[in-house]
């Protein structure tokens, strides 16, 4: 294959999760896009601040304080240098996607939208990438709009550009989509929007772990993504904002270490980042966070990319010999993740049936049921792949898929 | 696959495959839908009811082979029974698909999905169609949901 090949039993050996065996049989985990494993580099990060330095950020004049308050601010330093932003002041620390874009709904959507504006998504998003908006839209009368895809999952681009001529407040698309693993042209939607000056939330939850991106470069106003998908741990997430908008946007959240001075008659809220950090965040698992960035520089994305490239390619040519089994989302830019149906066998049983034979894979409406919806289907199963999965478990999962039909003597 | 050919069992298959009465009722005097958020299935029953009894029953949707074949198997069990004995019913099917419980008499050809048991995250499906049916009884107009 290609120059960058890894060594993958050497990187699996870093994952303890990936030695047990399920119903009897080797652990084959394919459920990368809802949430990927973690490396003992990540376990033994959280492991230790608990265990040598852990205390309250940002308030302790003690050393304890002092020591896991460089650890979570070397994160958000770490998090900038990821995403190329100019600046630490425009990374802040969320529990996840979700509430990075509730945030932006919340705090930029308030200031910003007005009855008759309108809110410009896309056809293949992510719950929480619709549900937000839509409550923004009911809060103020704005109006949501969609931008139509293909059958193979492809936005249809003639149809954005007519939809932005609308009174859009603001556009907010999934970079990598978790439904069809479309890898949408993120540069060329924003320039778009930006011709008309319309700013851009790109919701970047699946495309962190599998493409190297670069804020400045996509040139996005908004960009979220969550650790749980990047080798890090769950219940913290990135929301990265260009710092002019962050410092006009009023705080999302009040409380304790948001603020500069308060009185009960006025607060004079912190600078950036701190003004949307409010509250104590979840400390160790933010530098977890900073861990797996380390973890995930090493090997080098470009390397994790090629690998998962390989491997989808793979399994797209090996599921497409399964006779009745039908792929959803053929687009021509596509990562890591091949979505599908069976003839006869619902999603739902060929996960079952997948899981005795140790093949963990997503099987359901993969929280974008208007996807499902477009296709006439109720759900689809899903194969999802991380940079420790192998040829080998895709034969496992081509295997497993066989014995679907068997069963139901397809 | 012994394990699986204990939840998947023939019967269930072949309900799967020619699901019974499964169409829809042009006039039914009772009729809700099911929905399993999990997995996005749908399920509508039909019903209609004559001085307390079942005459008829039917469903139509979209499901798992768990759903649609509990579905099946749950329109032919309570096609003529008077509707007092539903919740009686439901009771000791629920009891079976989700406890070690003894399969008690009288359950028929339902008890087949005790197998399900053993796979928790599927005790919905087997029990979505049901919880349409005492939907619909109780005259809900909305869809049940299986949460
Ligand atoms: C495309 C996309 N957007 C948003 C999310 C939500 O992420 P989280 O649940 O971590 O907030 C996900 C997670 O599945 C996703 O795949």
């Amino acid at each position: 294959m290609s120059t960058l090949e890894l060594d993958i039993a050497r990187i699996r050996a870093e994952f303890p999760i990936l030695r047990q065996r399920v119903h009897g049989k080797p652990l084959v985990y394919l459920d990368n896009a809802a949430s990927v494993q973690k490396p003992k580099a990540v376990i033994d990060a959280i492991t230790e601040c608990y265990t040598g330095y852990y205390a309250n950020i940002h308030r302790g004049v003690h050393l304890l304080s002092e020591r896991s308050t460089v650890a979570y601010e070397k994160t958000r330093e770490k998090v900038r240098a990821f995403l190329n932003a100019a600046s630490t002041q425009e990374i802040i620390f969320t529990r996840g996607t979700t509430e990075s874009i509730n945030l932006v709904a919340s705090s930029f959507g308030g200031q910003t939208v007005k009855a008759g504006d309108e809110i410009l998504i896309t056809g293949m998003e992510h719950h929480s990438n619709i549900v937000p908006w839509q409550l923004l839209c009911e809060r103020t009368g704005a109006k949501l709009k969609v931008v139509p895809f293909t059958d193979a999952g492809e936005l249809i681009l003639e149809e954005y550009e007519r939809l932005l001529d609308g009174p859009v407040k603001l556009v907010a698309f999934v970079h990598l989509s978790n439904a069809l693993g479309t890898l949408n042209p993120a540069r060329q939607l924003i320039e778009m929007a930006h011709a008309r000056g319309i700013p851009v939330l790109v919701d970047g939850a699946q495309s962190i772990p599998h493409l190297t991106v670069d804020v400045q470069a996509l040139d996005c106003e908004f960009y979220a993504f969550s650790a749980h998908k990047i080798y890090g741990p769950s219940g913290v997430g990135v929301l990265y904002g260009k710092k002019a908008l962050l410092e006009a946007m009023p705080p999302y959240q009040g409380g304790g270490d948001m603020i500069r001075l308060v009185t009960f008659e006025k607060t004079d809220y912190a600078d950036l980042p701190n003004k949307f950090e409010a509250g104590t965040p979840s400390i160790a698992d933010v530098i977890g966070l900073g861990s797996a960035l380390d973890w995930v520089n090493a090997i080098g994305l470009d390397a994790i990319a090629a690998h998962e490239h390989a491997l989808l390619d793979y399994a797209t040519v090996q599921l497409s010999e399964i006779p009745g089994l039908k792929i959803m989302g053929t687009a021509r830019d596509k990562a890591a993740l091949v979505a599908f149906t069976m003839q006869g066998a619902h999603p739902h049983d060929i996960g079952t049936i997948l899981d005795r034979e140790g093949v963990a894979i997503r099987a359901g409406h993969h929280c974008a049921q208007p996807v499902m919806q477009r296709y006439g289907v109720p759900a689809t199963a899903r194969a999802s792949f991380a940079v420790y999965n192998t040829r080998d478990e895709v034969d496992v999962l081509v295997a497993a898929l066989w014995k679907v039909k068997e069963m139901f003597e397809l | 696959m012994n394990d699986l050919r204990d939840l998947y069992q023939e019967v269930i298959l072949d309900h799967n495959k020619r699901p019974r009465n499964f169409r829809i009722l042009p006039h039914p005097t009772h009729h809700a839908d099911g929905v399993n958020p999990l997995c996005g299935d749908r399920i509508s029953v039909y019903l209609d009811i004559e001085d307390e009894v079942i005459k008829d029953i039917t469903f139509q949707g979209a499901g798992c082979a768990i759903s649609s074949a509990s579905a099946s198997l749950m329109t032919e069990a309570l096609k003529g029974k008077p509707i007092a004995e539903v919740e009686h019913l439901f009771d000791a099917f629920h009891d079976v698909v989700t406890t070690d419980c003894e399969c008690p008499k009288g359950l028929g050809k339902l008890s087949v999905l005790a197998g399900v048991r053993d796979y928790p995250s599927r005790v919905k499906c087997a029990t979505l169609a049901w919880h349409a049916v005492r939907a619909a009884l109780e005259e809900h107009k909305e869809a049940v949901v299986t949460e």
